[in-house]
């Protein structure tokens, strides 16, 4: 059966997900925590991706759609294991997990349509509010546990839904830019004006990926609510939105694999860190100072290329 | 809520209204010829709030325990230390990049932001614990009638003023702050006409970083402590005060600072509202770019092809 590249790797990233899945019973408690937050961290990473790299719109606010739907698709399981039972909610949870990013692409939606609008430092300070905003709505409503955060929430989570669904998230940002529609990103990100002489509608471009950006974080925040069992809203601040933004800006705007790697690369050195715990942050902070004095590109980029292809 | 609240309330919401407008300064200068958002602004904050910690035992030994004189030093010295971190962010971070794109900047502004908070936790340096800050300024109660006031709650406003007069005046009389305009309506050409670009941009800094401090101090009096983090929340409300009244515009930052402050500190009044004090500032902002994406004060500029 031919395939095409990207859906090659789509199967081959899935089986290896369902393997991992499968030996993870052998590994280390502690080991299987980072790498189940290693998987979320390229969910967000790739999906900010489509926002920030191949559109090129700054978004400061992705930790707030992966709250979104960390909230709702625990709130979902808690209520479906409570009035049904376990098994139901443990079966239920893809659609959980579903719900939660087509909540968060929802809000995506309605924070996309007036935001876009802005440019540049406006569209990140706009997206930072409704980040901040939907951080205070969370710590003020009951039913999300509010401020003592949403505590018991049962661990579905496992490295084979993470990197299952890492496998597609890269999947899909990857062939909707690489397709004839896709092509209407980079134009965006290329050159605003030309592309609108050109008939593009670049709200529209705009839009779908701030939704679809919004649908995947959604679901990485799902999958990290199941994966951590406990919701805080001050784990989803303005801080966390950075961290996926350097992330992407690290792993070189727009490069898919570099992204991964860097997401890769960015939850892991803390771990590499922990050592020196008193002066990890530090360390970090300038780290990420010293690379964009030095390696502004990304960090595995070494040649200018002038067009990011996958 | 009846009248005499009302006016307690103005009178706190113009208090914090004008520390906002006084951070707001910083960012909307800083905007104003380098076209970026300096992220550490919020942190020269918290620096000019701890030198004054440090400084305030020092200069009270010197010349006796709440005067006005010693307040007075301890201003212009922690001011004077702050424009120099300021000038010094600016020369080791922000320089090296000038030619990059804004992006790049941003980051790199985060990073040193964070850099500065992490440093400022760590026990060595200040901890994380919140202290209580020295008292620098003799108190008094004054009523006014029904009304209680503060001495704090009319110095506040009154050093703002002055600040304020003092930098409309070096901006718009002063050579340097010609420059300065003209660096920030378009750097190549003040460049090509002689002006000194880099030594007018370091100066923003200094001015910018030595309000900052003056503010941090002011917001550490009321405040019931000072920690390395304080500065984050009043920056990102100074912030989009800045923003709100249309950023690299002066009077528009005082505008928007004014106007945070005092629905912050309405809404802050209201149960039930209370607990989205931080949001509401947020939701100000949106409202306002939605309907004027310029800010209050800011031109619409038509982009040429």
């Amino acid at each position: 059966m031919p395939l095409s590249g990207a859906k090659r790797w789509l199967i081959v990233g899935i089986a290896l997900a369902v393997l991992a899945s499968l030996g993870s019973g052998y590994m280390n408690r502690y080991y299987l925590g980072i790498a189940n937050d290693v998987g979320i961290a390229i969910i967000l990473a790739t999906s900010l991706n489509l926002i920030n790299g191949h559109t090129g719109q700054f978004s400061l606010g992705h930790a707030g759609f992966m709250a979104v739907g960390g909230y709702f698709a625990a709130w979902l399981s808690l209520k479906i294991g409570a009035s049904f039972s376990p098994q139901t909610a443990k079966a239920m949870f893809p659609l959980s997990l579903l719900a939660g990013g087509l909540f968060a692409a929802l809000i995506g939606l309605l924070v996309g349509v007036p935001s876009l609008r802005l440019k540049g430092d406006y569209l990140a300070i706009v997206t930072l509010g409704f980040g901040e905003i939907i951080r205070v709505v969370a710590q003020n409503t009951e039913a999300v546990g509010a401020a003592s955060g949403l505590k018991g929430i049962p661990q579905y989570t496992t490295l084979g839904w993470t990197f299952g669904l890492a496998a597609v998230t890269v999947y899909c940002v990857t062939s909707i830019v690489n397709s004839t529609y896709g092509r209407g990103f980079l134009a965006v990100h290329d050159d605003e004006i030309a592309a609108e002489s050109s008939g593009i509608s670049t709200t529209r471009y705009k839009v779908v990926a701030f939704v679809t950006g919004a649908f995947f974080a959604g679901v990485a925040g799902g999958l990290y609510a199941h994966h951590k069992q406990f919701l805080s809203p001050t784990g989803f601040d303005w801080i966390k939105s950075i961290e996926i933004v350097v992330m992407v800006i690290l792993g070189g705007m727009g490069r898919t694999v570099g992204v991964i790697a860097a997401a890769i690369l960015l939850t892991l050195l803390p771990e590499f860190l922990r050592e020196f715990s008193e002066y990890r942050m530090i360390i970090y902070a300038l780290m990420i100072i010293f690379l964009m004095l030095l390696r502004p590109g990304g960090l595995f980029v070494f040649k200018t290329k002038r067009r990011p292809t996958a | 809520m009846d009248f005499q609240q009302i006016i307690q309330q103005l009178i706190n919401g113009l208090g914090l209204g004008s520390i906002y407008a006084l951070i707001a300064l910083g960012y909307t200068m800083v905007y104003g010829v380098l076209r970026f958002i300096n992220f550490a602004h919020s942190d020269v904050l918290m620096l000019g709030a701890f030198s004054a910690f440090y400084l305030a035992p020092l200069v009270q030994k010197m010349v006796g325990p709440e005067s006005i004189m010693g307040g007075i030093l301890v201003f212009v010295l922690s001011a004077a230390i702050c424009a120099c971190i300021g000038m010094l962010i600016e020369f080791l971070a922000y320089r090296p990049l000038r030619k990059r794109p804004k992006l790049t900047v941003l980051i790199t502004a985060i990073g040193v932001s964070l850099f500065i908070e992490y440093t400022g936790q760590h026990a060595a340096v200040f901890g994380s614990a919140t202290r209580a800050f020295p008292k620098i300024l003799p108190e008094h109660q004054i009523h006014l009638g029904k009304l209680m006031l503060n001495s704090n709650d009319i110095i506040v406003p009154t050093v703002t003023i002055v600040l304020l007069a003092a930098m409309w005046f070096i901006v718009q009389k002063t050579r340097i702050g010609t420059a300065m305009r003209a660096v920030s309506f378009n750097q190549q050409a003040a460049s090509l006409m002689g002006v000194p670009v880099n030594r007018i941009i370091s100066f923003t800094f200094g001015l910018g970083s030595a309000l900052a401090a003056i503010a941090g101090i002011l917001y550490s009096i009321k405040a019931p402590g000072i920690e390395p983090l304080m500065g984050v929340q009043p920056g990102l409300r100074a912030f989009i005060a800045a923003v709100v009244g249309g950023i690299g515009n002066l009077p528009g930052a005082v505008l928007g600072g004014l106007l945070i402050g005092v629905v912050e500190t309405f809404a802050g009044g209201i149960p039930g509202l209370s607990n989205y004090r931080d949001a509401i500032a947020f939701g100000i902002l949106i409202l306002i770019l939605l309907f004027k994406p310029a800010g209050l004060l800011g031109r619409a500029t038509i982009e040429k092809v």
